[in-house]
């Protein structure tokens, strides 16, 4: 087990790399000349090579890039374009309100999703199935702009008892995570169902009822267990399409997180603080590729041994 | 072979009926059922091996599923030691459990995969109670020996066995409760012709060492004949005939049951038989015939087995058939 995640944190840092390239490189077809939007309207050309030569914009690309290989794996993320302050000291603040964010949605989404995917698959083709699966379909269907916007309307404008936006207490993640987790959660409840039918046909499920195994045993132990496999598989993309919406979700309820700061970078051409977060993004998402790897050799022993 | 007045009986089926809804194309149409076990009775004897014999979906496996509760059959009475098991409630039916065990036909599905062996002995143990705490390490490797394992299986999981040995892996976990009943799923249909013979003779010895009553199923003749002691050969979800083994297989009344037999591959070449070679499918359970189930392929039908249904009756002491004209074959 330990060799196994000393290989798979080796086989990260070519993904790093990777990204640090990748990143850098579509910065720079990005519509937009920094060092003009910096100058502001109306500077003389002079200025505007002045600034270049500040920042090393003049140089070759390939330098520019290792330059900023070597400064990242230093720690060093450049200084903001527009307030000059380290990157990394802004993203070290915003990083954790997204992390937050995402623990909570994906929280959601296993918790959610496990429990409606395990009651519909107890009596398939039940009415409390066909419920459950109803608000699963529409779980998924819609979009998270508009399911956030409707949650916003209904507990904090009409019913008033959620905060509109903001990210000071505890109240304050339910509707953001809500909206985060929702489509994550319908995803697994269907992956659940149908993991869970196939492993309830089973004849050692058969076995254990023949065992005089109770019911409810049944369904976590010899059930779930068996079924987690694909749904672990699910989460962990999930996880994914996660930080993508955080984007999304931190717009909608005014949350400073990373994937706002994202945002808002591009809006100003602040191609350092732009890089930084995406490459701190794609840093958490790596690792969380990682722990579900792990938790899924956990879950399933046969793949160690092979 | 003693006769049958004089045993005792453990499972009394009576009138066992089982259907299965399946979904219509309307909603308008009545609902169809399938009816996979359609009103059997018979006895079973403490410490007898009676197999149910016949093709594929004549409800063999349904019975012993019914029989065991998994699926709750649609109507009867099923008789063990005396008291209905199916009027038995939930906690009831859980304690009887240890009582009544399984071997299923795939070794490979009927374990879980996520269980070690131990795990997988123990918690039968544990559910029924049937063993002290302490006590059942020393019992883990009693059962293991009983069904020839080495002790090192214990920790092992059901995937770093051969067939054989996780079906051996499947009667420890059936024996590890005590049971009086056990009923084999088409037990050794899954494994290679040698290991069938393995696991039959380890079968047989542990119901010697035992006192084991055995349910056989099987579609195969040559392993029923080599394990039974009497045999019940179903046809569309009825019983056609039930005898002393030897009685059904020297003198076979029923037209399905002479049919089946004849298919038994014989490995002299020179001998000539008579082969019965039946046509056309087996009707749909959805809509079985009336009258004698069998009369669609049946060689000797007439008018009145297309109208009327043949009960079970016996012909020889202990040996029924369910045909207008078992007489003719006597």
């Amino acid at each position: 087990m330990l060799m196994f995640i000393l290989r798979r944190l080796m086989q990260t840092i070519p993904v790093i790399i990777g990204v640090t390239f990748v990143v850098f490189f579509i910065m720079q077809l990005v519509p937009g000349d920094p060092a003009v939007l910096l100058a502001g309207e109306g500077a003389s050309k002079e200025t505007i090579e002045a600034i270049r030569e500040q920042l090393g914009l003049n140089r070759p690309l390939l330098v520019q890039y290792f330059d900023y290989l070597i400064s990242v794996f230093r720690g060093d993320f450049g200084v903001s374009l527009k307030n000059s302050q380290p990157v990394l000291d802004e993203i070290l603040v915003r990083l954790p309100i997204t992390i937050e964010l995402a623990f909570f949605s994906i929280l959601i989404t296993i918790v959610l999703g496990m429990a409606a995917g395990i009651i519909s698959a107890i009596k398939p083709y039940s009415l409390k199935d066909t419920m459950v699966m109803i608000v699963a379909l529409l779980g998924i269907s819609l979009p998270s702009f508009w399911f956030g916007l409707m949650l916003m309307y209904f507990f904090s404008v009409k019913l008033q008892i959620l905060p509109v936006a903001g990210w000071d207490s505890f109240l304050h993640v339910i509707l953001p995570s809500l909206t985060l987790g929702a489509g994550g959660a319908a995803i697994v409840a269907r992956m659940t169902r149908s993991s869970m039918l196939e492993v309830i046909r089973q004849d050692y499920i058969r076995t254990a009822r023949a065992k005089g195994v109770r019911e409810s045993l049944i369904i976590y132990k010899h059930g779930l267990r068996n079924a987690l496999i694909p749904v672990i598989t699910v989460v962990g993309l999930q996880f994914g399409a996660l930080l993508g919406g955080t984007v999304l979700v931190e717009s909608i309820f005014a949350i400073n997180g990373l994937g706002r700061m994202i945002v808002d970078s591009i809006r100003m051409r602040d191609l350092p603080m732009v890089q930084g977060g995406v490459l701190v993004a794609s840093l958490v998402f790596v690792v969380v590729n990682l722990i579900v790897d792990v938790l899924y050799r956990f879950f399933n022993k046969r793949i160690e041994l092979n | 072979m003693q006769a049958a007045a004089d045993k005792k009986v453990l499972l009394e089926v009576e009138h066992l009926k089982q259907y299965f809804p399946v979904k219509t194309d309307s909603l308008f149409k009545p609902k169809a059922y399938v009816q996979a076990v359609d009103d059997i009775s018979f006895k079973l004897y403490e410490g007898e091996t009676l197999s149910i014999v016949g093709e594929s979906g004549c409800g063999k496996s349904t019975t012993g599923r019914a029989i065991l509760r998994l699926d709750e059959p649609t109507d009867g009475k099923v008789y063990y030691s005396g008291t209905d098991i199916l009027g038995l409630n939930k906690k009831e039916m859980r304690k009887l459990r240890g009582d009544l065990q399984v071997i299923f036909q795939d070794p490979f599905a009927s374990l879980n995969p996520r269980q070690t062996v131990k795990q997988i002995l123990n918690e039968a143990m544990a559910i029924q109670d049937v063993v002290e705490k302490s006590k059942r390490m020393d019992r883990m490797l009693e059962l293991l020996g009983y069904v020839g394992l080495p002790p090192e299986a214990l920790d092992r999981y059901p995937h770093e066995f051969s067939g054989g040995q996780r079906q051996r892996i499947g009667i420890a976990r059936a024996l590890a409760v005590n049971p009086k009943l056990i009923i084999c799923d088409e037990a050794v249909s899954a494994l290679d012709v040698s290991i069938q013979a393995q696991i039959l003779n380890l079968l047989k010895k542990l119901q010697k060492q035992f006192g084991l009553t055995f349910l056989f199923i099987s579609h195969d003749l040559s392993v029923v004949r080599h394990i039974s002691d009497r045999v019940m050969v179903m046809y569309l979800g009825k019983v056609v005939e039930i005898a002393d083994k030897k009685d059904l297989f020297d003198t076979p009344l029923h037209p399905y049951t002479r049919a089946l037999l004849s298919s038994i591959p014989v490995p002299n070449p020179e001998l000539k038989r008579e082969r019965i070679i039946l046509r056309g499918d087996v009707p749909s359970p959805i809509n079985p015939p009336n009258g004698c189930r069998f009369h669609t392929r049946c060689p000797f039908a007439t008018e009145k087995c297309k109208t009327d249904e043949p009960a079970l009756r016996e012909f020889d002491p202990n040996h029924f058939v369910s045909c207008h004209y078992a007489e003719k074959f006597m």
